[in-house]
């Protein structure tokens, strides 16, 4: 170890893997993992969220599986939660669809309005 | 690096090893990558969550999942429905996390709520196998920080100014020693990590070696380069497997990252650590004792001074510090000494941790800040004792401690307050007694810890404390005087007053202490022949109630046949033969019999 630089880009890159083991965070991101999300593609779903929430450096936002939300033909869904807003509850979502809603939703703070459940039951 | 979806965190600490969590976490990386999640979960062993009592303990992140007394049987379920489907297993949560309809996380548990995690930041939380989770949790950035933006002159005066007592339990001021080594020169100083914890039922210093040894290496690299050490030994107990297995994986880590060897931060500062593992004598933690034991010579103490800052390991100046102690140093200095000042009380700043032990609900270890009342740690936080037993007393500082009563469990704790009602802080073993606790019983069982550890240079320690040690055997076998209380009490304030080293000094007062708080038990053993709590064998006594409805059960099973009597007629006991076995009082169904 040659500077307190090079310490601290090790920091930053080993910081990535043990962000999980923090649960007091503002925003919670919910992925029905029951055996119908699973069919219907939930898990790849799952594993870019948390690979987006982590490359993006996202400390405040927490992504858990849940089991069945009840609503199986929408599978896979995704719900975010965030401190004192209403709920929002994200429909079909494929790996693609749940990058933007990182990158709109969780960063900047804009829901994707197209994938929630609002605009999919008026189809 | 690979990111994970969940982190499976087994307790990897010595209690929760001894009860196989070494099969727990392997079992759960054999069931994950039968699922096919191994690329998407992590299991990792780590150090000690400190409610050893609810061991084996897993916890499951993102979520925070609390799994309590863990069996292999149960990983499977806790892999099909948590891991795969996201459903947690609540039958299997810690009793309190899943008592609400909302699971809490195991940062809202009692236990956890009221603590300050300084010394234990990591355990519990990072691998400690795996230099790069230190790092991540802004390890040796303290050292980075005093390497190149400090002289070790101002590093003396951060933790002066933060006033850091040692934890080992004599609490002197950690800056103060390491400012009498600073100004000697010498061609080699030395720094010593003393790890030799040897009071019964205190293991917070196990704890952070296994949970976070990097911290504690850390810490010495820094004392090394503020008195300027250039080598550090840590004097380990061999019985401790797992911490010493620990240390060398986080020497070696170390060493490989450029944290520990040559120039360090390009600074042309060295520093290096070896270990020495000691044979598990008491002594040995008095630090002249431990110096000698790292020369290879028998560990005795010797007559301070000189002390070691002047004249410490071969000759030379050292300093030797704690494990607990040295585990706050990155954080002061990385936080500053107002920040470890906001906490505690003004004369003893900072946290301390606590082994909790005996009659209390949740044995385990818990951080406090000083000044936290006895009341909060033994009830608020331990659960208080177990089957609703009223609490007695409890014993802090190990064998050189007293025990207190529940009189003092307002008194916040710290080291004068303690000294000040006769017991001591000592390391932090905290062990609480409860109704069928016999306090003549447990002096006797802390003098005979001392009277076989004293290591014998100095008479009033020999022979003193063995003398002791008699006139309780005496009392308990219902044989002693009141003029034995009055020489137990004069031979005490001798042995206290004249031995070599602390092991002496203090070993009188357990004795001490339960003669002025307990006196009516003392009084009952003498006066009345009788142990009020029904420990002392010899002056017990079992006696069958009108209850005996004549079954011939304990006639049968009495290994000395001392029960006589007919069938359906009450049977009796003959006190001359009975040997106390209590056998009689377990077999009998109709609870007729009773321990007097």
């Amino acid at each position: 170890m040659k500077s307190l630089e090079e310490l601290k880009k090790l920091r930053e890159e080993s910081i990535k893997n043990i962000e999980m083991r923090n649960t007091d965070k503002d925003i919670r991101v919910v992925v029905g993992m029951a055996t119908c999300g699973i069919s219907a593609g939930a898990r790849p779903v799952l594993t870019t969220l948390v690979e987006e929430v982590a490359k993006r450096n996202l400390g405040n936002v927490q992504v858990v599986q849940t089991g069945c939300i009840g609503m199986c033909t929408l599978e896979p869904i995704v719900e975010v939660y965030t401190a004192d807003k209403e709920k929002v509850t994200y429909v079909h979502i494929d790996p693609e669809k749940a990058k933007r809603i990182v990158s709109e939703h969780l960063v900047n703070n804009n829901v994707v309005v197209e994938y929630t459940i609002g605009s999919a039951e008026k189809q | 690096m690979k990111i994970f979806r969940s982190h499976v965190l087994v307790c990897g600490g010595t209690g929760c090893s001894s009860s196989n969590s070494a099969l727990i976490k392997q079992r759960f990386e054999e069931k994950i990558k039968e699922l096919n999640l191994d690329e998407e979960i992590q299991v990792v062993s780590t150090g000690c969550f400190g409610l050893c009592e609810e061991g084996p303990i897993v916890i499951i992140y993102p979520e925070g999942s609390f799994y309590a007394r863990m069996t292999v049987e149960r990983v499977d379920e806790i892999c099909e429905e948590h891991l795969l489907k996201g459903r947690i297993v609540r039958k299997y949560l810690f009793d309190e996390s899943a008592r609400e309809e909302k699971i809490k996380p195991l940062s809202e548990v009692e236990f956890y709520k009221k603590q300050k995690r300084v010394a234990l930041r990591n355990c519990g939380v990072i691998n400690p196998e795996d230099i790069s989770e230190y790092i991540a949790r802004d390890g040796y950035m303290a050292l980075g920080k005093v390497l190149t933006e400090m002289t070790p002159t101002e590093v003396i005066q951060l933790v002066k100014d933060s006033g850091l007592k040692g934890r080992g339990g004599a609490g002197f001021s950690t800056g103060m020693k390491w400012s009498f080594a600073a100004p000697n020169q010498a061609d080699q100083k030395y720094v010593i990590c003393n790890a030799d914890e040897g009071d019964p039922g205190a293991f917070m210093d196990r704890s952070v070696l296994e949970g976070d040894p990097h911290a504690v290496l850390e810490a010495m690299a820094i004392a090394g380069y503020a008195i300027g050490a250039t080598k550090g030994f840590i004097y380990v107990r061999a019985e401790y497997p797992i911490a010493v297995h620990r240390l060398e994986i986080a020497i070696k880590q170390a060493k490989e990252t450029g944290l520990l060897g040559k120039n360090l931060f390009n600074s042309g500062f060295d520093f290096d650590v070896e270990i020495r593992l000691g044979a598990g004598a008491f002594v040995c933690g008095e630090e002249t004792a431990l110096m000698q034991s790292i020369e290879g010579k028998r560990g005795m103490s010797r007559n301070k001074p000189p002390f070691p800052a002047n004249k410490g390991l071969w000759g030379k100046p050292t300093i030797i510090n704690n494990v607990e102690t040295l585990a706050n140093v990155p954080q002061i200095i990385l936080n500053g000494p107002g920040w470890f000042k906001s906490f505690g009380t003004v004369k003893s700043p900072g946290t301390k941790v606590f082994a909790l032990g005996g009659k209390i609900n949740n044995t385990g270890l818990v951080e406090v800040p000083m000044g936290t009342a006895l009341r909060e740690v033994i009830y608020d936080i331990g659960g208080g004792c177990p089957n609703n037993k009223e609490f007695k007393a409890v014993q802090t500082g190990g064998p050189s401690g007293g025990c207190l009563t529940k009189d003092h469990l307002d008194i916040p704790i710290d080291y004068d307050n303690l000294t000040a009602v006769g017991s001591m802080m000592g390391s932090g073993g905290m062990i609480v007694m409860d109704e069928d606790n016999c306090m003549v019983d447990i002096a006797r069982f802390f003098l005979d810890f001392t009277v076989d550890e004293s290591c014998g240079k100095c008479t009033p320690c020999r022979e003193g404390t063995k003398r002791m040690l008699e006139i309780l055997d005496k009392i308990t076998e219902g044989k002693g005087t009141m003029e034995d209380l009055d020489k137990l009490e004069k031979l005490a304030i001798n042995i206290k007053e004249t031995s070599l080293c602390g092991l002496g000094q203090t070993a009188p007062n357990p004795v001490l202490s339960t003669l002025k708080y307990f006196r009516d038990e003392y009084e009952a053993h003498v006066l009345e022949k009788r142990c009020p709590a029904g420990v002392c064998q010899s002056l017990l006594r079992y006696i069958i109630t009108m209850d005996c409805k004549g079954c011939t059960k304990c006639a049968r099973i009495c290994p000395v046949g001392a029960i006589e009597g007919k069938v359906k007629e009450i049977h009796v006991i003959n006190q001359d033969k009975c040997i106390k076995c209590g056998a009689c009082m377990d077999a009998c169904t109709f609870h007729a019999i009773i321990k007097k």
